[in-house]
Order: structure tokens, then C-alpha cells, then sequence
């Protein structure tokens, strides 16, 4: 490793100021960094600090998201040639996942990163992290025939806007991967709603809806035929987006985000809590079909498991206050399941949910410190009365 | 039976090098009081170059309260006065003769002064520096009253030294100290003890009100136990000294001099001999250090390793500080650190293998790990912080400068030694104790 630190830091000053390739500067800091610790030690406060930092925080995520990213590999191509009612082989369905799916991946990280990289040498600031987490979300809200130039659109779009015009990681309002994917369902709502997406090419006797397709479809008809057992939907042998489909999978990486304490365990029970809750609700009130579907079914279709998971704990987002996280959770999976169920033109109510709750988490946040500011006031002396 | 607090928020840090419970004598001949440790401060000399000083001699005075000086630790000759950019005043440095001459202000039972004449007595021997005052930290107000005193009986920093063997064979000096103390406050004087004290110098100790504290770091802050018993609202006062504060006034009283002797605990992974010496406030540590330490690039602190300030090899102890830690420095480059399984890294969450072994013992060097970057976690700062204080907003707000949200979220509770567990966890690398002085500072400008 010596020599390749002695080439890095022979390359260095032509990526410094008045150097050759000055404008790379950001793009070589995050390559060194990315292989190096920097060699900078504290100067000001506290002598030591913390080994954590935001790669190794960003990283625990990335590995969060590895047995849900797997699954769906193994999914897509499963669900490609039960569509096609042919038998295939482990590898063979594997195969066929990963030529689907690495390319989206490739895509999204190449699009985001550059655009990062742009960014964060326009504004003299270090490569953010941030994106490590994002370039990965993004292609496991996928559903696995996404077109790749759609990919690279929304990609871009949710940087951009999603983030960048904010001030870059950290200041952002919106989850930029839930802002890629209300891109395009609402940019191109014939591509991406509908039953159409989810499988390539259907035998017609194979029904390759997805179980939230399903649910809704109902309503209408008055009863709603699951084509998928519960532990199929809990263990994800069903059509859906490349990452959401097995719960169990998520629930892995649920495990890794809450023991690390990267992720907040306590959005992640508060919105399941949330989504049971209204389940129940409509359960007790039910007049339609889609009403009468068990509530805890809501937990392991669609994005819900995935959206409570990965996207609602995004710190950036979501309130930021322990009391807040309760509220906003609790919030997020009862607006998930309303949407479901009361707007059948919405199938996904959870991206809908979270992105609506993002808006609202900076005013929970705001009334839970206004409580503890009335208690501090409440402390104040008397004044005497004259 | 006193009250006890449970706090449960908090971190111990668990380091190598903790000093050996013996006391060794180090006879220091450099000794020097420096300005810096001194917050609010503006020195105007008293003594030039080549003065002879007795202990307890004015060296400074503060300009802005002029009857607030600073003594002599030692008698001797002034061999420097040390000034930094913009000729602001770092250290006057004095050598000792040995003769340790002392100025005598005469004995007094404290019991039987009054308010005033303690005060004078204080603020003559130039020992009024030793109290200080919250919110912002600095050195108290003799024309104020306040609403109470703390004083906190241990130290539960990362290696920080046992009071309980520091005030050993020393409990009538404190317990004169806090005499003289009680008569400054229409409140109380606070001891506010560990758990696991069984030091009788502070549970016999009359004329307190004892208050038994348990929990990880920070229990032992005073800030954090003012925050517990009676906490700082807009506009009140309260004073707080440290222990061997406490047992230097008792001294002051008891026999008429500044006993400026001081136990100091040497600790840090880097030390070979840790133990405790006895010395003199403000004294070199030359002598401390000199082959007592591993080779190699090493960081010195005088205080504990989340909020002591970085000296030189031949520099000198601050102030109020008992403890001197040595770590190594930490200017180096890891291949792909981050990435690593990380068995043996130090860090508060579980991101790295090492929560696997909880009872060990960290070398720890100075190396940032990482870059700075925007906030992003949160919730993590709560973890550290046993008060009812929402850190991350308070630290925003300071940022911005927003005087009123600083105020309503409770700065005046808080000094950056309060906040130093947040910086150590810290996944932004954030400088937060320097933005809470920083916060306090343009509030006492904004008050005064």
C-alpha cells in the first residue's frame, strides 16, 4: 500500500490549487480519502474522536441493503420465467437478474456521482457520502424493466433538484432516491404504473400483477383474489420493485440499521405501528374489499416494509427530535395505508407517505422543542407583584 | 441518606494508562501562570522581567476587575513574559529559588468572618480566581450573590484522577474551604459526590448539602449536576470551584498563605510510570515527562483528553487542571480505514467489530477519522447528553446566531466540557465545543 500512497501523494499538487487538473481537485480528494483515512489529526476540542465517520456510516447502509439488493436478483429473474411458465435453474434465474439489474445499478451510481463530484467542486466542498446510500436506493425502487435512460433521468433529477438546489447532503427536504421515483411515476405514468412494468413477457393464463395491484383491482369486483400466499409476500416471491418485495430480506437489513445505530429503530417500529393501526381502522370500518384485507397484510405488500426500513430512517428527512421520530413514523405508516387503500390511483401510498411526511417532519420537530422551551420558561422565578 | 441522581445517558471511555495510586514528589524549578486559562481575562502586569515574586505575589491583574489578580505559585525571579500574535499575554513564567518565601495574609476561622471580609481576604490573596461562575465560565463576580455553589467531589472523564485519594489526610483544609465558601451564597453549597465515593473528607463533610451522583460521563461535570439539582435560568448565578480549589482557599484560611501545592495524576498510554506527583500549580512538566514516555510523536494535555488543552513536552500545567494526559499524535494515513472490520476501534456506535470486546481498554491517538462534513445522524448527540437540552438545534442556533433560540434552548446550562462526548461521537467531525464557546461568548458580550 506504500506505493500506491507514494504515487498519491506524488499525483497531489497537480489536483491542487494552480495545478494542472485543479478542476479534479474534489474528484481526487474523494478518491484519496476513499482509499486513505486522511492523515488529519484534532486540533481544536476534544484530543480523540469517535473512529465512526460518514463513509464508514453511509457503508453499514450500503450493507444494510445487500440481502434485499440479492433477492431481488434472484427475484427478477424467478419471476421473469414464472411468467413465461418455464422451470429454470437457481443460477440461471440469477443470471438473468443480475444482466437486468447491475446495469440500472451502474447507471444510477455513474449518474449521481458525477453530478455530486460537479457539485462539490463548484462549492470548493468535499465529496459528500450522502450518495453512496442514494445511488443504491434508487435502483431498488426500481421495478427490474425500468428503461436505463429513465433511470439516469431520474437520477439526475433527484440530485439536482431533490438535493443539490438545497445545499447539497444534509440540507435536503425531500429523500432524493423517493424523489427519483415520484419522478417517474408521476413524469412517465404509462412506463411506470400499471401491472405492465413489473414482469417482461406474460403468458397469458399467468397473472403477474402485484399483490397491491391486486388488492385494488377489488374494489371493483368486490373481492380481492391474492394470487400469492402471506409467506410468499413476507418472504418476496412476488412481482414488485427490485428491493422491496422480500420483507424478510429488509427485515435483515432492519436488524444491521438498528443494531449499528445507524438507523432509528424507533421510526422503523413507529411506522409499522402507524401502518397497523390504520390497517385495523379500515378493517373495523370496512365497506369495500381492498378495506376488508387483513391489516397486517399491509406490512409485506408493496414498498411498505422497504419504505419503513430505508427510506423513512433517512436522518436528513425525517424529524430529528426522539419524540418527533414517533410522531413522524406513527404518521407515515398511517398515511401509507390510507393512500392504498381510499385512492386506488395511487397503488404505492408509501413513497407518497414518506415524501409528505418529509415536508411535515421540520414542524413536529419545531412543536417538540417548543415543549422544551415552555418548560424551561415555566422554571423562571415568579415575578413578585408589586 | 443524601438524595442520589441517576443519570443514564453518557459514555465512559475506556483508555489505556490510568495512573497508579501513588504519590510522588517532583521538584519542579520552572513554573508559569498562563493568561489563556483564564476566560474574559485581560491581563495588565504587575511584574517586569528580573522581578523577584514571593508566593503569593500579584503577577497580573484583570484590567476590566481590578481586583481580581493573580498570584505567584512560587518565590523566585520573573524570567519571562511570554506574548503571542498580536502581543496578547500567554504565559509569565516564573523560576523558583527554593526559599519558598510567602506573603502572609493571616489566618482567620472562616466561621467567624462575614461575607465581606472573606471576600476580601480572597480577593487579596489573589485566590478569588479559583472561583468561577456559570454560565459562561468564567472567573465570579465578587458584588454578585449567587443562587448557589457546587462543588464536584469526582472526575468521570477518561482517565481522569480520584478525588478520593486526593483529598486524603487533607479533609480539614477542604472542610475549612467550604466554610469560607457557604458564607458567599444566601443558597447552598452543593458536594455533589460519585456513587462509589468512600472518601470520608467528603461524607462527614459539614455545612453542604451532599447530593451522590450515578452514571457514566458526564455525571461528574458540574455543569450537568447544576442541570440535576437546581438548574441556571436567565439571569442567575451560580458558582462552582474544583476540589483542590476548595482544599487551596481551606489553606488560605487555615494557615495564611497560598499553599499553591497541587496532586496532579500523569496518565495516557504513552506514559511509562503513571502515577500521581506533587507539585505546584502552573508547573513545568519537563520533569514529569522527561524519560517517562514511549517514543514517538506524542500529544501532551494538560486536563483529559475531550477538553484539556494541548501543551509542549517542556511547557506548563493550566490552572485548574489535576490531570496531565500523554496519547500519540495521530498524523497518518490508513488504507481504506473506513472499510475495515475494526476490532480494536474505539467508536460509541456499533459500525465496528469491537463492540464484540466491551471491557477493553483503548489506545487511542488524535487522528480525526474522517472529514468534515454537513450534519447529517441524529439523535446520537441525545445519547451523550444527560440533560434536557436538545443539543443539535442548540449548536444550530448558535451557528446562526440566534440569540434568543440560543437562550430558550437553554445555553446558559451548558459549557463546551458539557458538549465535549458530543464532539468525540461526532460523525460530521464537527468542532461543537468551539461553537459553544464561541455561542457563550458572544452571549456575555450581548448580557454585559
Amino acid at each position: 500500500m506504500k506505493s500506491l500512497r507514494t504515487y498519491l501523494d506524488k499525483i497531489k499538487p497537480q489536483f491542487q490549487k494552480g495545478g494542472k487538473f485543479e478542476k479534479l481537485h474534489s474528484t481526487f480528494e474523494a478518491f484519496e480519502t476513499f482509499l486513505f483515512v486522511p492523515d488529519k489529526s484534532t486540533s481544536r476540542g476534544s484530543h480523540i474522536r469517535d473512529s465512526i465517520d460518514m463513509k464508514r456510516t453511509m457503508s453499514v447502509v450500503v450493507i444494510a441493503m445487500i440481502p434485499a439488493l440479492l433477492f431481488g436478483i434472484w427475484n427478477a429473474g424467478h419471476q421473469h420465467f414464472l411468467s413465461l411458465g418455464e422451470a429454470a435453474a437457481f443460477w440461471d434465474k440469477v443470471l438473468f437478474g443480475a444482466v437486468k439489474i447491475v446495469p440500472i445499478i451502474v447507471v444510477s451510481y455513474i449518474t449521481g456521482l458525477a453530478i455530486e463530484f460537479i457539485f462539490a467542486q463548484i462549492r470548493g466542498h468535499e465529496v459528500n457520502e450522502g450518495f453512496l446510500v442514494s445511488g443504491m436506493l434508487i435502483p431498488l425502487v426500481m421495478p427490474p424493466d425500468v428503461p436505463l435512460w429513465m433511470v439516469a433521468v431520474a437520477t439526475a433529477f433527484a440530485v439536482v433538484i431533490g438535493k443539490e438546489v438545497f445545499g447539497g447532503t444534509g440540507m435536503n427536504i425531500l429523500n432524493p432516491a423517493l424523489t427519483a421515483r415520484a419522478f417517474l411515476f408521476f413524469a412517465y405514468p404509462a412506463q411506470m404504473s400499471g401491472d405492465k412494468v413489473w414482469i417482461a413477457e406474460k403468458a397469458d393464463a399467468f397473472s403477474g400483477a402485484t399483490p397491491l395491484a391486486e388488492a385494488a383491482a377489488g374494489v371493483g369486483s368486490g373481492a380481492v383474489h391474492f394470487s400469492h400466499s402471506l409467506s410468499d409476500m413476507f418472504l418476496g416471491f412476488i412481482p414488485g420493485s427490485i428491493g422491496e418485495t422480500s420483507t424478510l430480506a429488509i427485515l435483515i437489513g432492519a436488524v444491521i440499521l438498528a443494531f449499528t445505530g445507524v438507523g432509528s429503530l424507533r421510526i422503523m417500529v413507529s411506522v409499522a405501528l402507524g401502518g397497523l393501526f390504520m390497517g385495523g381502522l379500515l378493517n373495523v370500518f370496512a365497506v369495500n374489499a381492498f378495506m376488508e384485507v387483513p391489516f397486517y397484510y399491509h406490512l409485506v405488500m408493496g414498498g411498505f416494509a422497504f419504505g419503513a426500513v430505508f427510506m423513512a430512517t433517512d436522518p436528513v428527512t425525517a424529524s430529528q427530535t426522539a419524540k418527533g421520530k414517533i410522531i413522524y413514523g406513527f404518521l407515515i405508516g398511517v398515511m401509507a395505508v390510507l393512500i392504498r387503500v381510499l385512492n386506488p390511483a395511487y397503488p404505492e401510498g408509501m413513497m407518497l407517505a414518506i415524501l409528505l411526511l418529509n415536508v411535515f417532519a421540520p414542524l413536529i420537530d419545531h412543536y417538540v422543542v417548543e415543549g422544551n422551551i415552555k418548560r424551561r420558561l415555566k422554571r423562571l422565578p415568579k415575578p413578585v407583584k408589586a | 441518606m443524601p438524595r442520589t441522581i441517576t443519570l443514564k445517558k453518557g459514555l465512559n471511555i475506556r483508555l489505556k494508562g490510568e495512573a497508579d495510586k501513588v504519590i510522588k514528589e517532583i521538584k519542579s524549578q520552572q513554573f508559569a501562570v498562563k493568561p489563556p486559562d483564564f476566560i474574559g481575562v485581560f491581563p495588565r502586569m504587575q511584574v517586569k522581567e528580573g522581578d523577584t515574586v514571593k508566593i503569593g505575589s500579584p503577577l497580573f491583574i484583570d484590567k476590566f476587575r481590578e481586583n481580581i489578580s493573580f498570584p505567584s505559585p512560587v518565590s523566585g525571579k520573573v524570567t519571562e513574559i511570554k506574548r503571542g500574535d498580536k502581543r496578547v499575554l500567554l504565559e509569565v513564567r516564573i523560576e523558583s529559588d527554593d526559599k519558598n518565601e510567602q506573603i502572609d495574609f493571616g489566618a482567620a476561622d472562616p466561621a467567624k468572618l462575614s461575607k465581606t471580609e472573606i471576600t476580601e481576604k480572597l480577593l487579596i490573596s489573589g485566590l478569588w480566581s479559583l472561583i468561577r461562575q456559570r454560565p459562561y465560565g468564567t472567573i465570579a463576580n465578587p458584588d454578585q450573590t449567587p443562587k448557589a455553589i457546587h462543588i464536584s467531589a469526582f472526575d468521570s472523564a477518561p482517565l481522569a484522577p480520584d478525588y478520593d485519594f486526593i483529598v486524603r489526610r487533607k479533609g480539614d483544609e477542604f472542610q475549612a474551604g467550604i466554610d469560607a465558601l457557604a458564607k458567599l451564597t444566601n443558597g447552598k453549597v452543593h458536594l455533589n459526590v460519585s456513587n462509589t465515593t468512600t472518601a470520608k473528607e467528603f461524607l462527614e463533610c459539614r455545612n453542604v448539602e451532599l447530593t451522590t451522583f450515578k452514571g457514566p460521563h458526564p455525571a461528574g461535570n458540574v455543569g450537568v449536576q447544576i442541570h440535576h439539582i437546581n438548574p441556571i435560568n436567565k439571569g442567575e448565578v451560580v458558582w462552582f470551584a474544583g476540589v483542590q480549589d476548595v482544599i487551596t482557599i481551606g489553606n488560605l484560611f487555615r494557615q495564611g498563605v497560598y499553599d499553591s501545592e497541587v496532586i496532579i495524576a500523569l496518565a495516557g498510554s504513552e506514559i511509562i510510570k503513571s502515577n500521581y506527583v506533587r507539585t505546584r500549580r502552573g508547573s513545568c512538566i519537563s520533569q514529569m515527562v522527561e524519560g517517562n514516555v514511549n517514543e514517538g510523536l506524542l500529544r501532551y494535555i494538560s486536563g483529559n483528553v475531550l477538553t484539556g488543552v494541548q501543551i509542549m513536552h517542556n511547557n506548563y500545567m493550566g490552572f485548574y487542571d489535576s490531570l496531565l494526559t500523554v496519547i500519540p499524535e495521530g498524523n497518518y494515513h490508513e488504507f481504506l480505514g473506513w472499510a475495515l472490520p475494526g476490532l480494536g476501534k474505539l467508536s460509541f456506535s456499533r459500525s465496528f467489530f469491537s463492540w464484540l470486546t466491551p471491557g477493553k481498554q483503548y489506545k487511542v491517538d488524535t487522528n480525526l477519522h474522517g472529514g468534515e462534513r454537513a450534519y447529517v445522524m441524529t439523535g446520537q448527540f441525545e445519547k451523550v447528553l444527560p440533560m434536557d437540552i436538545y443539543p443539535l438545534q442548540l449548536i444550530k442556533s448558535i451557528l446562526i446566531e440566534d440569540i434568543d433560540e440560543m437562550e430558550n434552548l437553554g445555553i446558559y446550562e451548558i459549557e463546551p466540557e458539557d458538549l465535549a462526548l458530543c464532539e468525540f461521537i461526532d460523525t460530521s467531525k464537527t468542532e461543537i465545543q468551539t461553537i459553544v464557546r464561541n455561542g457563550l461568548e458572544l452571549m456575555r458580550k450581548e448580557m454585559s
